[in-house]
Parts: C-alpha cells; sequence; structure tokens
C-alpha cells in the first residue's frame, strides 16, 4: 500500500503540469475565439446587414425604376455629445419608387463660436435594408467643416434598390454627428 | 488509515505559521475554501447593503434619498459584487472545502495557485468600491454607473469608475480561471483510488462542468473589457460607431460570457443540492446518470443561446428564432433535473432540519425562476417584458433564490462537518422561514411591476406603481435584516455549540462524513479505496 502510494506521489506532479498546460492553451484558445469574434461578427453584418451600416457603392447603371412600388424612406437625425452643432433633415419623411434617384437636404448649423469639425454616421433599420440603401452622394463620406455660426446645406442624394425585399415598406436612415477631435 | 502514516505524512507542515500569517501563505485547502466562504458573505451583506440604499430610494415615487447617479452606481456595483464577489466565491469555497473531502484526495491539485488565485479576490473588491471613497474626495465621478452589463456607447463615455471595474473584472477573472483549472486537474488526477468519474459525487460532476464553462467564457469577457479599455483611451473603436465601430457587438461579447455565467454560478448549487435532499430523505439520489448528462447538456447549450439576453436589438427574424428555441431547449435538461430532485425526495422518509428546509424551498422558488425565464425566452413576450422589473424578479428568483438560498443550504448542511460544533437549529428555521417569506414579498410584487410596464433601472416611477414599490422595499429589509442571524448563527456555531458527530445527519452518504467533525488539517494522507 505505501509503495503504491509513493509511486503515485512521485507521477502526480508531472501528469498534473501536463493537463495544466492543457488547461492553460484552452484559456489562450478562448481568448483569441473572443478577439476573433470581432472581425467575424463585421463579415457577418456586412453580408446580412444586421446592424444597419451602409457601405455599398451605388451602380446606378443597372438600375431600373419600380414603378409599381412605393416605399417611404425617414430621415432622423442625432447630434453628439460634444458636438455643439443643430442638424436635422428638412423633410422628415419622403415616399420613392425603387430605382428612383431622390434628393434630400439636411441642416447643419455651427452655434458654437470656434470652428468645429463632425462626421455624421448613417445606420439603416431595419438592418435588413441596409444591403439596399445606396447612396450615390452623401455628406457622411468625408468631414464636415463648419465655421463660428456657419450653416450649411448638406445633399443626400440616394435610390432604394429594386430588389429589396417586399415585406419591407419603411426604411427609416438615421445619421448621427460626432465631433472629430484634431 | 493508520495513524503512524498520517504523522509521518504531516511531519514537515506541522510548522505552520499562525496569525495572519497563516492566513496569508496558506496552502491548505480548508483554510482556502474558509477565506472563500467568509470574503463571499462579507460581499454578501456589503452588497444587500447597496440594494438597499436602492430600495430605500424606491420606497415612494420622486428623487429622495440619492442621486439618479449615484442610485445608478449602487444597481451595477451591486450586482458585479453579488455576482463576482459573493456567489462566485461562494461556489469556490465549498469546491475548495469539499472537493478533497469528497473524492478522497489529501488537497487540491495545485495549493499555491489556490492561495493566488484567493488573495486576487480581496484587491478586485477594494477595486470596484474604492471609486465611491475617491468620489468623496472629489476624485472622480463615483464607481461604474452603467450596470453589471457594461454596456458600450455607455461604458465608453462613463467616469473612472468605469476603468476600476475593468481591471476589477480582469484580477476576479484571473482568479477564476486559475481555480478553474485547479479544480480541473484535482477531479481528473486527483480522485481516491475505485471512484471512477460515473462514481464521483454529483458536487464534483458540477464542478467539471462549472470549470470549464469558466475556462471558455471568462477568456472573452476579459477580451471584452479590454477592447473597452483601448477604446476609452488608446484611441481604438471596437464599440465606437463614429470610427466604424459597433455598440451592438459589445452585447454579444458580454453575453457570450454573461449568458453561461449564469450557468457558472448554478451548477454548483445543482451539484450539491441532490447531496442534501438524499441525506434528509435517507434514499438514494434519484437518476444519477440523467442528472450528469443533464450537466453536460445544460453547459454545452448555455454557450450558444447568448443573444436572448438583447432580442430588441433588432436582430433578423432567423437569428431571434433560433435563440428563441436553442433558450427554451435548456428547459429540457432542467427539467430532467427537477424531476430527478423530486423523485428522490419522493416517498422518503422525510425530516425538515435547516439544510433540508431551504433546499425544499430552494426547488420551489428555483422553480418559479425557472418558468418566468420561459417567458421571457418567448421573443414576442419578451418584447414587453424587457428591461422592466419582470426580468430583475426573474433573475432574482434564479440567482437569489437558486444561487444565494442553494449556498446557504450547503452552509448549513456541511458548518457542522467544516466547525465540528451543531448550529441552533431554533435560529437556522428561524432564518429559513424569515428569507423564504420576505424574499417572496420583495419579488412578487416586482413581477407585477414589471408586467404593468415599470422599467429597471431608473430611480423615479409613475404613481400608478407606488404601492407594490412600497411592499418590495419593506420587504427587502426584513430580508436584508434576516441575514443579520444567519451571520449570528454561523460566528455562534464556529466558537462553540453541541459537538458534532462524524457523520453529522443521519442519512448522510459520502467519504466527508467519514472524517472527524471537524476534519483533521490534513485529511487523507492516505487515499481511502472506493469500491
Amino acid at each position: 500500500m505505501a509503495s503504491v502510494n509513493q509511486r503515485e506521489k512521485n507521477s502526480q506532479p508531472k501528469s498534473n503540469k501536463k493537463l495544466v498546460i492543457r488547461l492553460l492553451w484552452l484559456v489562450v484558445a478562448a481568448a483569441v475565439f473572443g478577439f476573433a469574434l470581432v472581425p467575424l461578427y463585421n463579415v457577418l453584418c456586412s453580408v446580412t446587414g444586421l446592424n444597419g451600416k451602409t457601405n455599398n457603392t451605388a451602380d446606378l447603371s443597372k438600375t431600373v425604376v419600380d414603378k409599381n412600388r412605393l416605399v417611404t424612406v425617414e430621415f432622423t437625425s442625432t447630434v453628439m455629445p460634444g458636438l455643439g452643432w443643430d442638424f436635422y433633415p428638412q423633410q422628415n419623411r419622403i415616399t420613392v419608387h425603387p430605382g428612383q434617384v431622390e434628393t434630400v437636404n439636411f441642416l447643419a448649423k455651427n452655434v458654437t463660436n470656434q470652428p468645429v469639425v463632425g462626421q455624421a454616421v448613417p445606420s439603416v433599420s431595419p438592418g435588413q435594408a441596409s444591403l439596399y440603401f445606396k447612396k450615390i452622394e452623401c455628406f457622411c463620406f468625408q468631414h464636415q467643416e463648419l465655421k463660428p455660426g456657419e450653416s450649411k446645406v448638406m445633399p443626400l442624394r440616394f435610390y432604394v434598390s429594386p430588389s429589396l425585399p417586399q415585406n419591407i415598406g419603411t426604411v427609416t436612415l438615421s445619421y448621427a454627428f460626432y465631433s472629430v477631435n484634431k | 488509515m493508520s495513524s503512524q502514516a498520517t504523522v509521518h505524512h504531516d511531519h514537515h507542515d506541522d510548522h505552520h505559521p499562525t496569525g495572519i500569517m497563516r492566513w496569508l501563505t496558506t496552502t491548505n485547502h480548508k483554510d482556502i475554501g474558509t477565506m472563500y466562504l467568509v470574503f463571499s458573505l462579507i460581499m454578501f451583506l456589503l452588497g444587500g447593503i447597496m440594494i438597499l440604499g436602492v430600495r430605500a430610494e424606491l420606497f415612494q415615487p420622486g428623487l429622495q434619498l440619492v442621486k439618479p447617479e449615484f442610485f445608478n452606481q449602487l444597481i451595477g456595483v451591486h450586482a458585479l459584487i453579488m455576482i463576482f464577489a459573493a456567489l462566485m466565491p461562494a461556489a469556490t469555497g465549498f469546491a475548495n472545502w469539499m472537493l478533497p473531502l469528497q473524492i478522497g484526495a489529501p488537497d487540491m491539485a495545485l495549493p499555491r495557485l489556490n492561495n493566488w488565485g484567493f488573495w486576487l479576490l480581496p484587491p478586485a473588491a477594494i477595486l470596484l468600491t474604492l471609486p465611491f471613497t475617491l468620489a468623496l474626495f472629489g476624485i472622480g465621478d463615483g464607481a461604474i454607473a452603467t450596470g453589471w452589463t457594461f454596456y458600450a456607447p455607455l461604458s465608453v463615455q462613463g467616469g473612472i469608475g468605469v476603468d476600476f471595474a475593468i481591471f476589477a473584472v480582469h484580477l476576479l477573472g484571473v482568479s477564476s480561471v486559475l481555480g478553474s483549472i485547479n479544480v480541473i486537474v484535482t477531479i481528473l488526477n486527483m480522485r481516491a483510488p475505485g471512484m471512477t468519474l460515473m462514481k464521483m459525487p454529483m458536487f464534483a460532476w458540477s464542478w467539471l462542468v462549472t470549470a470549464f464553462l469558466l475556462i471558455a467564457t471568462i477568456p472573452v469577457l476579459a477580451g471584452a473589457v479590454t477592447m473597452l479599455l483601448t477604446d476609452r483611451h488608446f484611441g481604438t473603436h471596437f464599440f465606437d460607431a463614429a470610427g466604424g465601430g459597433d455598440p451592438i457587438l459589445f452585447q454579444h461579447l458580454f453575453w457570450f460570457f454573461g449568458h453561461p455565467e449564469v450557468y457558472i454560478v448554478l451548477l454548483p448549487v445543482w451539484g450539491f443540492m441532490p447531496q442534501i435532499l438524499q441525506t434528509f430523505s435517507r434514499k438514494p439520489m434519484y437518476g444519477y446518470k440523467a442528472q450528469v448528462y443533464s450537466l453536460w447538456a445544460i453547459g454545452i447549450l448555455a454557450l450558444v443561446v447568448w443573444a436572448h439576453h438583447f432580442f430588441t436589438v433588432g436582430m433578423p427574424v432567423p437569428a431571434l428564432l433560433y435563440f428563441m428555441y436553442s433558450t427554451m431547449s435548456i428547459s429540457l435538461p432542467l427539467a430532467v433535473l427537477f424531476f430527478c430532485w423530486i423523485a428522490t425526495i419522493w416517498k422518503g422518509s422525510l425530516t425538515f432540519e435547516t439544510p433540508m428546509l431551504f433546499a425544499i424551498g430552494w426547488i420551489v422558488l428555483f422553480g418559479i425562476g425557472g418558468l418566468t425565464g420561459l417567458v421571457l425566452a418567448d421573443v414576442a413576450a419578451d418584447a414587453q417584458y424587457h428591461h422592466t422589473y419582470f426580468v430583475v424578479a426573474h433573475f432574482h428568483y434564479t440567482l437569489f433564490a437558486g444561487g444565494i438560498m442553494g449556498i446557504m443550504a450547503g452552509v448549513y448542511y456541511w458548518l457542522p462537518k467544516m466547525t465540528g460544533h451543531m448550529f441552533s437549529e431554533r435560529l437556522g428555521k428561524l432564518h429559513f422561514w424569515l428569507t423564504a417569506i420576505s424574499f417572496n414579498l420583495t419579488f412578487i410584487p416586482q413581477f407585477f411591476l414589471g408586467l404593468a410596464g415599470m422599467p429597471r433601472r431608473i430611480p423615479d416611477y409613475a404613481l400608478q406603481f407606488a404601492e407594490f414599490n412600497m411592499i418590495s422595499s419593506c420587504a427587502a429589509f426584513v430580508l436584508g435584516l434576516s441575514q443579520l442571524i444567519f451571520v449570528y448563527n454561523i460566528i455562534s456555531c464556529v466558537r462553540g455549540g453541541k459537538k458534532a458527530t462524524n457523520k453529522v445527519w443521519e442519512g448522510a452518504e459520502g467519504l466527508e462524513w467519514t472524517l472527524s467533525s471537524p476534519p483533521p488539517y490534513h485529511s487523507f494522507t492516505e487515499q481511502p479505496v472506493v469500491k
């Protein structure tokens, strides 16, 4: 009995060490998986439009206007903390045929006494519709700078792709304007 | 086990230091288990005091006692403390104390790591609560005020409390991962000869599942809060929409950890509860194999259902359906467990000592927690209940009744074994009834409040919610004060009382009951042979 016990005592630490190392690898794998979820999520989103990001470049040449269908497009705007602007769309909603190119103006005014640079970030709801919302020209494509007290009309030219799923009748486009600290 | 062999193996540890150095340097599983349990009890009281501040504010509509910012800090830190510093350390404390005794091992497999794992906890608790004190001296604006979930972008914008909480989570995470590695190695390598896996006590099985869940999910949480930290201070944009990030990504990362976390705190309870039930029913555990398989099934399913915590963020319908059905499917193995627990006491010769009272109360109340969870898992119903007091009541039925009352059953069950003295049955029963009744009076009104649409995490509410909130607050104070009976009972049991026998309870089964009460400082230096 005693000798069996002695033998176990000697072999124990070694096999413990092996198991500990394996488990540590498991920890590392879990950590890597956690970080890998970031690109995986982005890929998933760009394929499915899950998070409402609109990163599509418009290709006008192939677009046919679908006169038999009407889609309501709504606009909302948010000024994020730290950006001293007024910012709102000139019209809250518009009804368009899929494929029809429209222009909507947003108004921005710097109400502070110093020049401010901002960046608008768009988001489309429902998320699935983001794949079918095509922007031709947008103030969100680059940074916008406003001098103290300056107002600016910011146009958005867009169309809704005719392949928008039939069950979606209303698309909401939301802009959040962030300040760009330089 | 010959006494000579014991003396021989003991001699090199005889000169262990006394006083504070004993606790700082100890590698003994019983000492470390005791420290975990004491730490957990202190944190349980601290987290309780915080939430009583919240309930006092919610006693009446309007803002009376605390500022909304401080209210937000209280709810978030209450949750972080209760989950990470009370429930998890209590489970780890039991693992330290009881696993080696139950599987016939002389100690945990990695004793020094074990010591370190514990001593990471007090600094983490200090990090969590320090911002409260710093704010008094005008440094920062208090503790983390985002709720325990750290949701971005609020947490990206928050004050230094968020940074403190991030580092606290890092420390707590390291501690749990070390603890898990230790548990797995102990269970797989240190069992007594003859104890095959399928002869292990249920508590060992449940901790094995728990430990694997911790290893799979804690690193993801650590990664998520690290991304938060770099977003806050180092110019990354993981969760910042302005830089192309996505706040919803944080919710996915957080709940990939957060949902298994629920099972991490509950599984150890599901492990020792059948042992308590069989002891006081005086008949063998029903469905051992079915329970083992169910524990694993729940552990695996827990990893793939996380998004039901944020059904309302706007997910495609197929994703909603997947997360709804997978979440609901967890109720199947859980129903198997409930069936086994009830079948274990079915037609047994029951006696109702304090641990058994807690165990039976636990089955009923945890059952309510489980069933209301099934309601929340329904996508259509969740749209109404999401972020209301219905959710608050639901997870307190699972985590307070299912978690803490379960832990209390374990404390009463093993306290005589750990201290060598019997506790006061009279006070124990009083504690149970006060706890069970005031718990229900606290949280049943919250179900109604949630159904009526009262949002959670808001310090003020509409007048129509006043009566239920008043009942809930009064009962919460009774619930909080009743815990002082628990504390008194434990302290007086440690200091003395009727000597406990080795077996303590008439129907107790298992290796821990073959040792003296309290067990010797070094036990099973000769491993017992299990047939």
